[in-house]
């Protein structure tokens, strides 16, 4: 057990270096770090002194080691846009993308899961093939479609909720929250929405497909010919069989919830870190992007692992063989 | 007593070939299942009518002689203030949006087609590899795959743009910006035919008559190719059907974030984007209605994947 | 004169397919004495596991009843309401299957699966659940009970989950069990001791079995009767002794020819030419008849019912009186 858990960190961390690697050669190399920081009258000697001050002559992996160095502790360099430290951008804006996500996550959740194992049970009846349609419509139409035709019908239409914004927020510590105000509340309706949309319809999905495989398993037919309930068969062994592998399926998503915030938070202003992504990408502003990258990464990454030992937690064949192998 | 023997149809060998084709339980399905069929029509339908645009589409939105700004911000057709020559209104430039859909539809469409040839093209020959070679190559291929799949198609493609602009500046034109974009689109989707096509090598690989292709001494691209390959078209093709759908999707949100195709060659996307200005002020036309044929078109090709993954899996025949 | 466990009459059961109504089991009737072991054996399609599977009542749709009776001590259970038949799967009738792996739910451990089948059937509480299920564990032979009725399913050896799952299906003190091919998936040296506990837990129950394979030499140790199918239809069926040692049928012959006997002086096995026809492909008359060295006049045209003969029925033209004269 121990030897899979060190194992695991040990690919996080591979996967992390490889990461920062590809963030530094951005950081370093794509963009100018000197031409950015000057004006265009500084003269060849001045920048040629500027560059071995901030140790651009020195040996690369030493570059990469210093990159590395500086990012573990939250330093990661000014902003082309803003000449700003990006670490006060990212802050500023990392609240907001991660409510925004939580709460996406928490809908499609709450919603995609039962609905899930409606249309797994009831196969033919007509809401099944209703929400399946409508399912299919989830993860056709892309995000900021999505997005669109619900301001248009809610904000721009009815009037009812708003289609920009993050609404009154209130500072707790570092952590600023729209929650806790009528207008927080009002403005996160529709961009979690959009948000969780598709995550909603590929959770029901999943579980329906997940447990309609489970269903047909001997086991299954074991335990009818026992003479169990349909409750006891459906709710006790069928579903506690599909869960297992679709929450490691939605906890992974919940990466990409944080990638498509990006388009969310485009379409409706949300003032978050996926927002000012876009706006790097848009003016090559390099130490943003690169330190989005790792950011996230890290997330991604972390993710993954307490998702993989989640999985070793609930399904006892992986706990026992890890123990003894 | 005699029982009567089993009252089954004859064999479709015995029918004629026509019957017989109609026979064939995958093209039986497909016509069993009406939406599937609705699907297929509504497809084609688009796909003729984006690539036929230069022929029927009413105006040439790209023409400067044809466009202009006194025609501009005018509504679809049907409303009070509309004009019977732009169908669908215009948009902030005075081009007729119907045929900027046609142009556009065109354009989603190429771009999602090439960027999935791309990825295919990639994943198999990576795939093809890594299960044939094994080894260190194989460990490098998969260990890239896993490290490219923690990250979303979105984001790739997203620093892959950021990274061309940010080496080119403004110096990029049309033409870069069109393949920059099938690349990332392409590169951010091989992952899923490399492994399927992997596992089908790896499986293939111990096989008789590979063993034997290699004892006559055939190179071992030509045993892939044309013995290993035609075995693997079949999830290759269900992959490519989903993957056509979700480059499309990926293409028109690059376009929308303004980091795809531009308004002087709007894709679907970019159009909604132009149109998004406009919500508010009620001119709805300019982003509705290309956000109407975008969704259509990504519908039915996801109902296209799944009616074609249910025919193929063996599982459920 | 005692009432039969289990009595089938004219059984038949169909799949509806675009192509027409195929029909995996045709015509077919058996009784099972109470404590009785019935073998039902033939080769791989003949219809035994659906056979098994109708009577308990886990046909998946399309497939379906098409028409005849079943009858579990008189009472005809052949299309009662799903709950009603829920209430005898498991409490009357126990079904064990082929695989013991797949057949157990990997994420549970035994105990609570036991006391889980227990509590289902029977009024008692949760502690009583676990006492029992932990002698029925004793009964089979799991050595050290009381510990590894907390075990999980892939902590057992192959023979052990066999075991395990025929506790299960004794759990709730089943009249008739029906064992589909309990012993195919495991290893040839626990085969004999699984058939051997099946057959003492069922004689200490008080159980019948159905016992479905397509090996005959455990039919031939085990079994009091047996069955032999055919392409959905019993050839012949009679005392285990009889059909093995005087076999009528002419399918039953090459069948008892084509198992090894070490003290035999043979030089080649008996091989009965062909393969059973697929469903979409059943031979009219007697289906046996393309493959059958005694084939004659009536054979191809006209289906034979099962008569008696001697101590055995058989459904062969070559034993009705007036029938046979021709084929001289």
């Amino acid at each position: 057990m121990l030897a899979f858990v060190i194992r695991r960190l040990l690919q996080a961390l591979l996967v992390m270096l490889v990461v920062a690697l590809i963030a530094f050669t951005l950081f370093r190399f794509v963009g100018d770090p000197i031409n950015q920081m000057v004006g265009i009258e500084t003269s060849v000697e001045d920048r040629a002194r500027l560059r071995e001050v901030l140790g651009l002559n020195d040996p690369l992996p030493v570059q990469f080691g210093r990159f590395v160095w500086n990012a573990l502790h939250f330093d990661f360099g000014i902003s082309y846009q803003f000449k700003t430290p990006v670490i006060d951008l990212i802050g500023e804006r990392f609240p907001a993308t991660m409510e925004l996500a939580l709460v996406s996550a928490l809908l499609s959740l709450m919603l995609g899961i039962p609905l899930g194992v409606y249309t797994a049970l009831n196969r033919r009846s007509w809401l099944s093939q209703l929400l399946l349609a409508l399912s299919l419509f989830g993860i056709s139409l892309p995000v900021f479609l999505i997005g669109i035709l619900l301001i248009f019908a809610f904000a721009v239409s009815l009037g009812v909720l708003p289609a920009f914004g993050r609404g009154e927020v209130v500072r707790l510590g570092f952590w600023t929250t729209g929650l806790l105000t009528a207008s927080g509340l009002r403005a996160i309706i529709l961009p979690a929405i959009t948000l969780g949309l598709f995550q909603m319809a590929l959770i029901m999905r999943l579980v329906r497909a997940e447990m309609l495989e489970v269903l047909r398993t001997d086991y299954i037919k074991f335990a009818r010919a026992r003479g169990l309930t349909d409750r006891a068969v459906n709710f006790g062994h069928a579903l506690k069989n599909t869960l297992v592998p679709v929450v490691t399926i939605a906890g992974l998503q919940f990466g990409s919830i944080i990638a498509f915030a990006i388009i969310t938070e485009t379409v409706f202003q949300w003032p978050g870190m996926g927002l000012l992504f876009l706006k790097a990408v848009q003016n090559a502003d390099i130490p943003v992007m690169s330190a989005y990258l790792l950011l996230v990464a890290a997330i991604f990454v972390a993710i993954n692992l307490v998702v993989d030992l989640l999985y070793v937690a609930i399904d006892p064949r992986i706990r026992l063989e890890t123990r003894s192998g | 007593m005699d029982a009567p023997s089993q009252p089954v149809k004859p064999d479709a060998r015995s029918q004629g070939r026509l019957a017989a084709f109609l026979d064939n339980d995958i093209v039986y399905s497909f016509l069993r299942s009406k939406v599937t069929v609705v699907a297929a029509a509504v497809t084609l339908v688009i796909v003729l009518a984006a690539f036929l645009s230069p022929f029927i589409a009413p105006h040439d939105p790209f023409d400067l002689r044809q466009v202009s700004l006194l025609d501009s911000h005018m509504p679809p057709a049907w409303a009070a203030e509309g004009d019977r020559r732009f169908l669908l209104g215009t948009d902030d430039q005075g081009r007729d949006v119907f045929s900027t859909i046609l142009y556009g539809a065109r354009i989603s469409l190429i771009v999602g087609v090439l960027a999935v040839a791309f990825a295919a093209a990639l994943g198999i020959v990576l795939g093809l590899t890594a299960g044939y070679v094994g080894g260190a190559v194989d460990s490098l291929i998969m260990r890239a795959a896993d490290v490219q799949l923690t990250f979303p198609a979105i984001l790739i493609a997203l620093l892959i743009d950021g990274t061309v602009r940010a080496l080119f500046g403004e110096g990029r034109n049309e033409e870069m910006v069109f393949w920059v974009l099938v690349v990332s689109i392409g590169l951010s989707s091989w992952v899923a035919y490399a492994r399927t096509v992997r596992g089908s090598t790896l499986v293939e690989k111990n096989k008789d008559y590979v063993l034997a292709a290699r004892l006559i001494g055939l190179h071992p691209a030509v045993i892939l190719f044309r013995h290993v390959l035609p075995n693997v078209i079949g999830p290759v093709l269900v992959i490519a059907t989903i993957n056509l759908g979700i480059a499309i999707i990926l293409e028109a949100t690059l376009s929308f974030l303004g980091v795809g195709l531009p308004p002087t060659q709007p894709s679907l996307g970019t159009m909604i984007s132009i149109g998004n200005k406009f919500l508010f002020s009620g001119e709805w036309w300019i982003a509705i209605f290309p956000g109407i044929t975008l969704a259509v078109l990504v519908l039915a090709v996801n109902l296209l994947g799944d009616w074609l993954r249910d025919a193929l899996n063996p599982k459920l025949r | 004169m005692t009432e039969p466990v289990l009595s089938v009459r004219n059984l038949r059961v169909e799949f509806p397919t675009r192509r027409g109504t195929l029909v995996a089991v045709d015509d077919v009737s058996f009784d099972i004495m109470p404590g009785e072991v019935l073998g039902v054996v033939g080769e791989s399609g003949a219809g035994k596991s659906l056979t098994g599977t109708a009577i308990i009542g886990l046909i998946e749709p399309p497939g379906r009843i098409g028409a005849g009776e079943i009858r579990l001590k008189g009472e005809r259970i052949d299309h009662l309401p799903p709950e009603r038949m829920r209430r005898i799967r498991g409490k009357r009738i126990g079904m064990v299957f082929q695989d013991p792996l797949t057949s157990l739910n990997p994420l549970y451990r035994i105990g609570d699966q036991l006391s889980e089948t227990i509590l289902t059937h029977t009024d008692v509480d949760a502690g009583e659940a676990r006492r029992r299920a932990v002698a029925l564990l004793a009964e089979v032979g799991i050595p050290a009970p009381q510990q590894r009725v907390d075990s999980y399913p892939h902590q057992f050896s192959g023979g052990m989950r066999q075991r395990v799952v025929l506790a299960l299906a004794l759990a709730a003190g089943p009249e008739l069990v029906i064992a589909d091919e309990p012993t195919t998936a495991l290893d040839v040296s626990v085969q004999a001791q699984i058939i051997a506990l099946l057959k003492r837990l069922c004689r200490e129950h008080g159980a019948a079995v159905m016992l479905i394979t397509h090996d005959m030499g455990v039919i031939a140790e085990t079994a009091d009767r047996v069955a032999v199918m055919y392409a959905g239809r019993i050839a012949e069926i009679g005392p285990v002794r009889d059909v093995v040692k005087a076999p009528l049928h002419p399918y039953t012959v090459g069948l008892m020819g084509s198992i090894p006997k070490p003290d035999a002086d043979i030089d080649r096995l008996v091989q009965i030419p062909g393969t059973m026809p697929r469903l979409t492909a059943i031979p009219g008359g007697c289906p046996f008849h393309p493959r059958c060295p005694r084939a004659f006049a009536p054979c191809p045209t006209r289906r034979p019912e099962l008569r008696l003969h001697g101590r055995a029925e058989v459904a062969c033209w070559l034993f009705e009186p007036d029938m046979a004269e021709a084929a001289r």
